[in-house]
């Protein structure tokens, strides 16, 4: 087991290497000739007004609880899903109700008017 | 050993091979296993960059031809030399960082997205006993690691602070992350059917027991390919679903900023990623590398480069969707659809097993692999089409409550107009 994620790891360690390198490589044979007009943001020739960095809206912030709920649900069935072959019937029967909790939730949301994107 | 079968396990060979040289050389131990992983870890990233070089030029030729352009033509012969064209251009062509960027953030993005998309081609089987590390959860790992994009894009747009990246990483963040429970959902089935998450045993339970393609799980859950598909054209931002980058609208998105080696990191990251799913989706619903006559590995690279025309097909030909068509079609359609398939399959292959030990642990009905995929092929399309149904219908409804709303307008105004019929209105 642990064998297994070594190579991960390694790979890991690979491919950010590989990446390191190109990007290393790179500014040693590209031309460096900064000057303000290039450091200013792009935004079409516009000059920028003020910072970007300001509040998300808040719809972001409440599909993203929709998703949190969905991610962990869906987490929660590849255990189930794995020892499916073993279990009874009464276990499908309990992952159903599960699903339906879900499906309940989704439906709550969607009536609540939180899937609406205005 | 004949020449056949020395063709079709012509990677273990080799690879097999390779380990026993270090071996040799150092001993066995620790040192010659990091060696030899490190030695397959680089020849497998350097083959998916080659991979990707070679992704660019089909997707310009193969976009150009559906558009009735010539694409790419001058560099080599067919333009195949383009790639390394782009790589020369990219590698000395000047980057700036804007001032106002966090720098840290703006430059560690480009990084994250292409170590992690190269990360998860550890765990594909390109060929029976061909796999950098046989993992138990291979589909969970890619998913999980597949996702990563989501926090690089994230970073990239938010490091840029330009307000075009913001946008762009606004969408993404809402996009990715809500497509991603799809495909979670549609995961399921498969991992129901093969009893496994390693991407290896799911494709050995789509073999027969003589090494021939058995039934592939495409037949056997067609709405979930379907699902599972659209929602990897989503999660790789492609079109039609690139609103992440969408140049007409917000100039390119997260990456206006970026230019030079980085900007290349991130079309590695996204092309990467695109090839990931495709083999993802070879290997879950096509039967991965298990074909006739050909070496395995060749037919992973045909089911493979089969999808991805799919996906060079769809940008070719369909136009973006609308932000809120697209969280709609996620949230409202394919998700719901998604959880009632799982339960569908669940009971139904619970009801109709294959082996008779299955049938004398948990009782069931007794039937043959064909008859069980026949049963199951039934029950996808029924409720793929009973849910387009009920999509039309709602859409039906909404179009004709529209309609009815711009006639009781127009209305309205009939009647204000009439009402100045008797002459000039007072000024």
């Amino acid at each position: 087991m642990r064998t297994d994620f070594a190579f991960i790891g390694v790979m890991l360690v690979t491919a950010f290497l590989l990446m390191g390198v190109a990007v290393f490589a790179a500014s040693l044979l590209r031309p460096r000739k900064p000057s303000p007009a290039k450091l200013e943001t792009y935004e079409c020739g516009m000059e920028t007004v003020g910072d970007a960095w300001v509040q998300f809206r808040v719809q972001y912030y409440i599909f993203a609880l929709i998703f949190v709920l969905f991610d962990v649900g869906g987490v929660l069935l590849f255990p189930f899903a794995v020892a499916f072959n073993v279990v009874p019937l009464y276990a499908v029967l309990v992952v159903t109700v599960f699903l339906g909790i879900l499906m309940t939730a989704l439906l709550y949301a969607w009536r609540r008017g939180a899937l609406q994107w205005d | 050993m004949s020449v056949i079968d020395t063709v079709n396990n012509l990677l273990k060979i080799v690879s097999d091979g390779v380990a026993g040289l270090v071996e040799g050389i150092l001993g066995p131990g620790l040192g010659a296993d990091l060696i030899t992983m490190g030695l397959g870890a680089l020849v497998l990233c350097t083959i998916v960059a080659l991979v990707f070089m070679g992704m660019t030029w089909a997707e310009r030729k193969v976009v150009a031809r559906i558009q009735n352009r010539v694409g790419p033509n001058q560099a080599g012969p067919f333009g195949l030399l383009q790639p390394i064209a782009d790589g020369i251009k990219m590698f000395t062509k000047e980057d700036t960082t804007p001032a106002s960027a966090d720098r840290w953030v703006y430059n560690a993005a480009p990084l994250i997205i292409a170590t992690f998309a190269l990360v998860t081609f550890a765990v594909f089987p390109l060929a029976p006993g061909v796999v950098g590390t046989n993992l138990n959860i291979g589909v969970f790992f890619v998913i999980a690691v597949g996702s990563a994009s989501t926090v690089a894009i994230l970073m990239a747009g938010w490091g840029s602070n330009n307000k075009y990246s913001l946008l762009g990483a606004f969408r993404t963040v809402a996009q990715l992350v809500g497509y991603e429970v799809p495909m979670l959902l549609n995961v399921i089935p498969v991992i129901l059917l093969a009893g496994s998450m390693g991407l290896a045993d799911i494709v050995q339970r789509q073999t027969l027991a003589d090494g021939n393609p058995g039934i592939p799980f495409i037949l056997y859950l067609p709405l979930s390919a379907l699902a599972f598909f659209i929602a990897g054209v989503a999660e790789t931002g492609r079109s039609p679903f690139d609103l992440l980058e969408a140049e007409s609208e917000i100039v390119a998105g997260f990456h206006v900023e970026y230019s030079g080696m980085k900007f290349a990191l991130f079309m590695l990251g996204e092309y990467v990623n695109t090839l990931a799913v495709s083999i993802v989706f070879a290997t879950l619903f096509l039967g991965g590398y298990a074909g006739p006559i050909l070496p395995p590995y060749l037919w992973l690279a045909l089911k493979t480069a089969g999808v991805f025309f799919v996906f060079m097909w769809l940008r070719g030909t369909l136009p973006r969707v609308r932000v809120d068509q697209l969280m709609s079609l996620n949230w409202k359609v394919l998700v719901p659809m998604s959880i009632v398939n799982i339960i569908a399959v669940m009971i139904l292959a619970k009801l109709f097993v294959t082996s008779p030990g299955l049938q004398a642990a948990n009782g069931g009905i007794l039937v043959t692999p064909e008859t069980q995929a026949a049963i199951l092929f039934v029950a996808n399309v029924a409720i793929l089409l009973s849910g387009l149904a009920i999509v039309a219908r709602r859409a039906r409804v909404l179009r004709l409550a529209e309609e009815a709303e711009i006639e009781s307008r127009r209305e309205a105004n009939r009647a204000a107009v009439s009402g100045f019929a008797g002459g000039a209105p007072a000024r």
